[in-house]
Order: C-alpha cells, then sequence, then structure tokens
C-alpha cells in the first residue's frame, strides 16, 4: 500500500540510472542517512560507540572490499586478516613517519599500500581458479602476520611488536585514542564507510562491475566477449584490498587503538569477513551491511540478553550464545541461501503487492 | 488472547525485575572480573576466576564485604580476546553506583589495549605481574600497576637461579640458554631483558617462538634436541605449557633445567605429562596449597554454604592461590582508598590513591591468615612493580604437588632499571605524555 511504484514515472535517463529508482527507497535512505548522522550522534555513549556502532562500521568496510572481491569478481579470498594487518601496519608506519599527515589521507595511502599487497597476492588468481586460489591467499595470511610479528621496523622496534596509535585530530577534532569523544569516531567512521559505500556501489554498476561479475559468471565467454582477465581480476583484488586496508587501518587507528597482529588479525578474521558476506548476501553492497550487522552485533545483543536481562552467568550465556550463533547461521542458509540481502528483496517484492497479493 | 496477555507480562516482568533489584540497596563496590572460561586459554582462566570470586565471597560472607560495604563481583566473559574485552570493559566500567574500581585485564593483549582508556576514565589497572613491564613507571603511568614483579624482574631471577646452579655468575660465560616463547606481545617482554643479561654474562641465547595456541611444537624441541642449550626457559600460556612440559620429557630434556614463567607452573600444565615432570621448576611470588588460615575460611564460609565458583578439590592450586593473592591485594588496595580519603563510598580514582599507597607487610599478611604465603609489598608512586622478588617453585610429580624450593631473589635492577625507563620513555612520547613528578 505505501510501498508501491505506480504512478511514478522516470523521463530522462538520468532517472532511470539513479540508484534508488523507487521514490519510497529514497525516502527510507535518507531517513536511514538523518538517523546515522544527526540523532545517533547525539545520543551515542561510549559503550555504544567502542563496543557495537564502531565493530559494526569497520567490518562492514572489509565485507564491502571482501564482496567485490568473492562477490562480484568469483575470487574465493582468504587472506582478509593479512590485508586489514598490511592496512593497520601502514598506518602506523605512516603516523609515526610524518606526524602532520592529515587522518584521512593516511587511511587513504594504507588502502594503496594494501591494494599493491592485494595485487601481488591476487597474481596467482590468473593461473588458480576456486580451491587452490583460496590456497594461495591462504599463504597471504600467513605471510603477512608473519612478517608483522617478525620484522622489527614494521613496529618501530619496541620490546613486545604491539602498536599504539597516537591521538590525532582531524578538522580540529580529536578522532584517535582514549580522550577522542564516542560520537566523532562514530562520525568520522561513518562518514567514510558511507562515502565508500557510495563508490562501491557506483564503481560495481559500471563498466568495471560488469567486468568483474562476466568473469565470475563464466570467464571463458568473458574473454571471448573482450574482458581481460589480467585487468578484471587484478583490479578487483586492488579495489577489494583498498577496502580492506582501509578497514584495517581503522580497526587500528579508532575502534582499538591498540593492536598486536597475531590476535588481532589472525585466520579467524578472515573467516569471519568470509562469512559476514555469504551470511550478507554475495555480490551485495546492502548484503555486506547485513552481514556485518548480524555477525556483529548477534553475539553482543545474545550475551546482553541472556548476562542482563535473564541473570544467567557469564560463562554459560558465552557457551549458549557460541551455540546459538552457529544454530542461527545454519538457519538462515537453509532459508535463503542467497544471504540476508536477498531476503530484504523477497519482502520488498511482497511489499509491493501488499496488501493484496493476487 | 489471555496466552498473549499472560505472555507479555512474563516478559515484561522478567525485563523489569532484575533492573529494578539491582537499583534498590546499599552502596555496593563494583568490581568487574575478566574472566576466560570459555577458548584455548580457560584451563589457565578458569583456577584463577574461581580464587578471585571465592576470595570476595568470604569477603562478603564473613566480614559482610570490605570495611562493611559489599562487593559486588561483575564477571565478563573475554575468552582472551581482545575484541570481546573492549566490549566487557565498555560494559562494566559503569556498573554499580561506583563505578568499576578497578580492573584486572588477565590478558596482556587487553591490558596494552585497556592502559590507555582506562587511564581517560580514571579507573586504574591492576595487570598482576603480566600486561606491560614498563607501567611500573608510576610517573608515565600514573594509572596502571603491576606489582608484585613483572616479566623483565622474573627473567633476571631465572638467570640469577641458574648462575647460582651452574656456580656462579661468571660461569654464565659460553652457556646456551633458549627462550621458548609464545610468539605475542606476552611472550616477547622478557626478550629484550635475556638478551642484555646475555651481553653483560656472556651467555648465548637461543630464541624459539611458538604459534597461538602453542598446539604444535615438534619443530622447536626438535631445533632444541639439536642445539641442546644448556638450560630452557617457557613463556607459555594454556596449551601450550602442557604441550612444552610433554614434548621435553618425550626428548629426555632434564627437567631440572626447565624453568617456566609464573604463568606455566600450574597443576594443569604438568599433570599431562605425568612422572616425567617431575622436577620442572617454575617462577613463583605466592606459595601453593590450601593449608593457610585463610583457606579454611574458604572452606568453611563459601564452600560449606554451597557458594563456591569451582571444584572444592581444586582450592589451593597455584593459580586458584593467584587469583586469591590478586583479589587480596586488591581489597586491600580498596581498604587503603577508604582510609585515605575517609569515606566508604570509594570510586576508581580514590582507589588508585589507595593502589599506590598500599602496604600489606607481614603483619597483615597474619592477620588475613596468609602468613608466609607471600612477602611483604609497597607500592610508591614512582615505583608500582613493588619489590620485583622471585622464587622458583619445583613440581613433585609424586605427591603432586608443587613446592618452593630457592629464595625470593631479588631482581637486577641494574639490567631492568634503564629498561623500564627507555620503554616508557619511548610510550610517554608516543602518546604526548609528560612524566609526572613524585616529589
Amino acid at each position: 500500500m505505501l510501498y508501491r511504484e505506480a504512478g511514478q514515472f522516470k523521463t530522462s535517463y538520468e532517472a532511470d540510472q539513479a540508484i534508488f529508482t523507487i521514490r519510497q527507497d529514497r525516502w527510507l535512505i535518507v531517513l536511514a542517512l538523518a538517523v546515522a548522522f544527526v540523532i545517533v550522534p547525539l545520543v551515542v555513549n561510549d559503550y555504544w560507540a567502542n563496543a557495537i556502532l564502531l565493530p559494526f562500521l569497520v567490518y562492514t568496510m572489509a565485507a564491502l572490499g571482501l564482496n567485490i572481491l568473492v562477490g562480484y569478481c568469483g575470487q574465493i579470498s582468504l587472506g582478509t586478516g593479512g590485508f586489514m594487518a598490511v592496512g593497520a601496519f601502514a598506518s602506523f608506519k605512516l603516523m609515526t613517519a610524518f606526524p602532520e599527515m592529515n587522518l584521512i589521507i593516511v587511511l587513504l595511502l594504507s588502502g594503496c599500500v594494501t591494494a599493491a599487497v592485494g595485487v601481488l597476492f591476487g597474481l596467482p588468481s590468473l593461473r588458480i581458479k576456486g580451491f587452490y586460489l583460496a590456497v594461495a591467499t591462504l599463504a597471504a595470511q600467513f605471510f603477512l602476520v608473519w612478517l608483522f610479528n617478525k620484522i622489527g621496523w614494521f613496529y618501530n622496534y619496541n620490546a613486545t611488536g604491539q602498536i599504539t596509535v597516537p591521538p590525532r585530530e582531524v578538522f580540529g577534532f580529536l578522532v584517535t585514542g582514549p580522550m577522542a569523544s564516542p560520537a566523532v569516531k562514530y562520525l568520522f567512521t561513518l562518514s567514510l564507510v558511507v562515502a565508500f559505500a557510495m563508490v562501491a556501489k557506483n564503481v560495481v554498476r559500471g563498466r568495471i562491475g560488469r567486468m568483474w561479475m562476466a568473469i565470475r559468471d563464466m570467464d571463458i565467454a568473458a574473454e571471448l566477449i573482450g574482458v581481460r582477465p589480467l585487468h578484471a581480476k587484478l583490479s578487483a583484488f586492488a579495489f577489494s584490498s583498498f577496502y580492506i586496508g582501509v578497514a584495517g587501518g581503522l580497526i587500528f587507528t579508532i575502534y582499538l587503538g591498540a593492536v598486536e597482529v597475531t590476535e588481532a588479525f589472525g585466520i579467524d578474521r578472515s573467516f569471519l569477513v568470509l562469512f559476514m558476506v555469504i551470511i550478507g548476501g554475495l555480490g551485495s553492497i546492502l548484503g555486506s551491511f547485513l552481514g556485518a550487522g548480524f555477525l556483529v552485533l548477534m553475539p553482543i545483543l545474545l550475551k546482553n540478553v541472556m548476562v542482563d536481562w535473564m541473570g544467567m552467568a557469564a560463562v554459560t550465556a558465552k557457551h549458549v550464545e557460541i551455540t546459538l550463533m552457529g544454530v542461527l547461521i545454519i538457519l538462515f542458509l537453509i532459508v535463503e541461501p542467497h544471504g540476508l540481502a536477498r531476503l530484504w528483496q523477497i519482502a520488498k517484492e511482497k511489499l509491493r503487492l501488499w496488501p493484496f497479493p493476487y | 488472547m489471555e496466552f498473549k496477555k499472560l505472555t507479555m507480562a512474563l516478559a515484561v516482568a522478567s525485563v523489569a525485575l532484575p533492573i529494578a533489584t539491582t537499583s534498590a540497596g546499599a552502596y555496593e563496590l563494583t568490581i568487574p572480573s575478566l574472566v576466560y572460561r570459555t577458548g584455548p586459554y580457560a584451563p589457565n582462566g578458569i583456577p584463577f576466576a574461581n580464587g578471585v570470586a571465592d576470595y570476595y565471597t568470604l569477603l562478603n560472607e564473613r566480614d559482610g564485604g570490605i570495611e562493611g560495604v559489599r562487593v559486588n563481583l561483575v564477571e565478563c566473559e573475554t575468552a582472551y580476546n581482545t575484541q570481546q574485552g573492549v566490549e566487557c570493559y565498555e560494559n562494566t566500567k559503569g556498573a554499580g553506583e561506583s563505578g568499576a574500581l578497578v580492573f584486572q585485564p588477565l590478558s596482556t593483549g587487553i591490558t596494552y589495549q585497556l592502559i590507555p582508556k582506562a587511564s581517560a576514565d580514571k579507573i586504574p589497572v591492576f595487570s598482576m605481574g603480566y600486561g606491560r613491564t614498563s607501567a611500573a613507571n608510576g610517573k608515565v603511568f600514573p594509572w596502571v600497576f603491576n606489582f608484585p614483579a613483572t616479566y623483565w624482574s622474573q627473567a633476571t631471577v631465572f638467570i640469577q637461579y641458574i648462575g647460582d646452579q651452574e656456580g656462579g655468575m661468571d660461569k654464565l660465560k659460553g652457556k646456551k640458554i633458549a627462550l621458548v616463547y609464545h610468539n605475542s606481545a606476552y611472550g616477547k617482554e622478557p626478550i629484550r631483558t635475556l638478551e642484555s643479561a646475555a651481553e653483560k654474562y656472556g651467555y648465548q641465547l637461543i630464541l624459539l617462538p611458538v604459534d597461538h595456541p602453542g598446539q604444535e611444537q615438534k619443530a622447536t624441541w626438535l631445533q632444541i634436541r639439536r642445539d641442546r642449550p644448556d638450560w630452557v626457559l617457557l613463556w607459555g600460556w594454556g596449551v601450550m605449557n602442557q604441550v612444552a612440559v610433554k614434548e621435553a620429557a618425550s626428548i629426555r630434556y632434564p627437567m631440572d633445567k626447565f624453568i617456566g614463567v609464573w604463568w606455566s607452573g600450574s597443576e594443569n600444565d604438568v599433570l599431562p605429562a605425568g612422572e616425567a615432570a617431575d622436577g620442572y621448576l617454575s617462577g613463583a611470588f605466592h606459595a601453593p596449597g590450601d593449608d593457610f588460615p585463610l583457606h579454611q575460611d574458604i572452606y568453611k564460609h563459601v564452600y560449606d554454604k554451597g557458594k563456591g565458583a569451582g571444584d572444592r578439590g581444586r582450592v589451593g592450586e597455584v593459580l586458584y592461590n593467584r587469583g586469591v593473592v590478586a583479589a587480596m591485594w586488591t581489597a586491600e588496595a580498596i581498604r587503603t582508598a577508604m582510609k585515605i580519603h575517609g569515606t566508604k563510598q570509594v570510586r576508581g580514582e580514590h582507589v588508585r590513591d589507595g593502589l599506590e599507597a598500599l602496604k600489606v607487610d607481614e603483619a597483615r599478611l597474619a592477620e588475613l591468615g596468609l602468613k608466609g604465603f607471600t612477602y611483604p609489598i609497597e607500592i610508591t608512586c614512582e615505583n608500582h612493580e613493588g619489590p620485583g622478588k622471585v622464587a622458583l617453585q619445583r613440581w613433585d610429580a609424586k605427591a603432586k604437588q608443587w613446592k618452593i624450593v630457592s629464595k625470593f631473589y631479588e631482581p637486577l635492577r641494574s639490567i631492568t632499571g634503564p629498561l623500564i625507563e627507555e620503554d616508557s620513555a619511548a610510550y610517554a612520547k608516543e602518546s604526548n605524555i609528560t612524566p609526572r613528578s613524585c616529589n
């Protein structure tokens, strides 16, 4: 009834090619952004920012990156943790070597460094596919983590290999370190994630995205119609690693503030982000948000419900939480193998017909 | 419809009730306990958490709390994971009327995470014998305490012990000492100290990292078999310890030349190796066992009433006792804070002052029922490490008991002092901190 496109005519190419063609969708997104940018910063506190919103946003960024590679270009990667580590250590080195540099530039440069590393490790994708590629990227994961743990130069030769973020300001607001206000940290991360999501959405709709999807759907056919696999695959690796590198930089600078490479960027991070992409929906920008939301927020929600409301002991709640998460993941994948984004799409189709489905 | 209403009412009640019960009542001392009863390090995390929980239960049951103010212990499960540790910190720091009084992160990774955060929130961090060693410099780290001793002090104690066994420090020249360490911030802590001691005494240091979680050590011990170091030091945690002791036994490495850090010296670590672990050594700053008056009180007031956190049979294990000693020093610091500020409604910043003025001497230990349990400590503004003394304990596989076998060694401050100074200065520079004056 409310969600209906009848009467909305598109009279220009511009309107026809808009990201949100339906008016209600546009209102919804404007409303969501207004809440996220205006209302949330007014009410956000330390707990909400540091424990819930920041991890959600930084993992969304990582999931966006991996979704480009896995969902749009069909190249499976298990190196996400390693690439995030590249981003984090690049930010650390840049911040300590050039204290005057703006944090946004630091993060973008970290993304570029990671993109270069990603292209390097993406080279095998030209010869190997599928599971074999997964194994090759797994090597990236282990190699990179080992490298940052082993070579003292990366952590400025401190005693423990743990890196700590120095305090930095952006436009006169302190954004890193413990004294930064939660609202500033949140807004900074949110702006970056929204901007990057917009870029991703437009890239995947355009020539480059279509090239990736052609490779994903059938690489030989794509090659025959003139898509160059070298360009397509390596650009996907570069784009994807750029996003993942920025996510790694954000984890280090804004979210955690101090990281230890083996713990913060281990193989379990790679799997976590891959699960986000699969559960959220392969080949969907919205899916990256939903997947990250599900895997970051659900455990915290379950924990708070069980410990704070039901008064369960912390350890019992943890065991139940681990079990429940597993059950929920299986359940979602059985109900909708194409992920949460597909569920949303189905809901929208149903809404268009509601309340007269026939 | 009736059923729906009923369930709604129940749901509302179940949500509202706990809130109602916690908001009412007298002032309570909220102490968060970041525990890990799950995950790869749980076998070591559980006894420690039980020791902490039982000590506060004892205070509440026997004395009605600290100076009559009840302790509200809030456990939060971290699974030894930094991200979950951050969530726990943010979740518990404002808990209760008092707010969190002191944090014991119980993981080096989480400690590094909390050092800047807690300092900004004005909550002290008590990382007892772990975490960042250079936090011993109270001028740079006013909110962090790592008494009674640090990893660096412990490393120098091991070197002294080895010197004593070899017949003098000059005999160390040309000896080979291997360090098998957890390849993380925790495991890397002693390297620098051991390196500068190596320069001074002329022994050769062999570094053998083991990656998390440490189940795979075949290659490491093959290397030890090949290089034949005279002594092996172990800096492990969790399952890594048991594997190391078993592997050492399987290559027949002499156990009396094998020394573990104080986190590698509990019953869990040596029992799986059976008889072969006999004679294995580890660092310690408190005694094992349950033959102290305090433990009898724990049995009487906690376990006999069915309020124990764990298994009665495991009271007095090494890590259980470590939990007890951590809780004891925290409680004494809160007591000191109450005295200094003349109020029973202490806050985080008061407890920091209490920690900094903490003095637990022999007489006080005897009063607490812990005579001979640990050594007296006194904390000052500059020195947050305290005395830094460490003894060695030996595992007796037949009696299934740990026993302290050496004196309490003083650390070699000539080695650790400059290193602490250097590392804390680097931290102060990185984080724009001006060291405070302590006069």
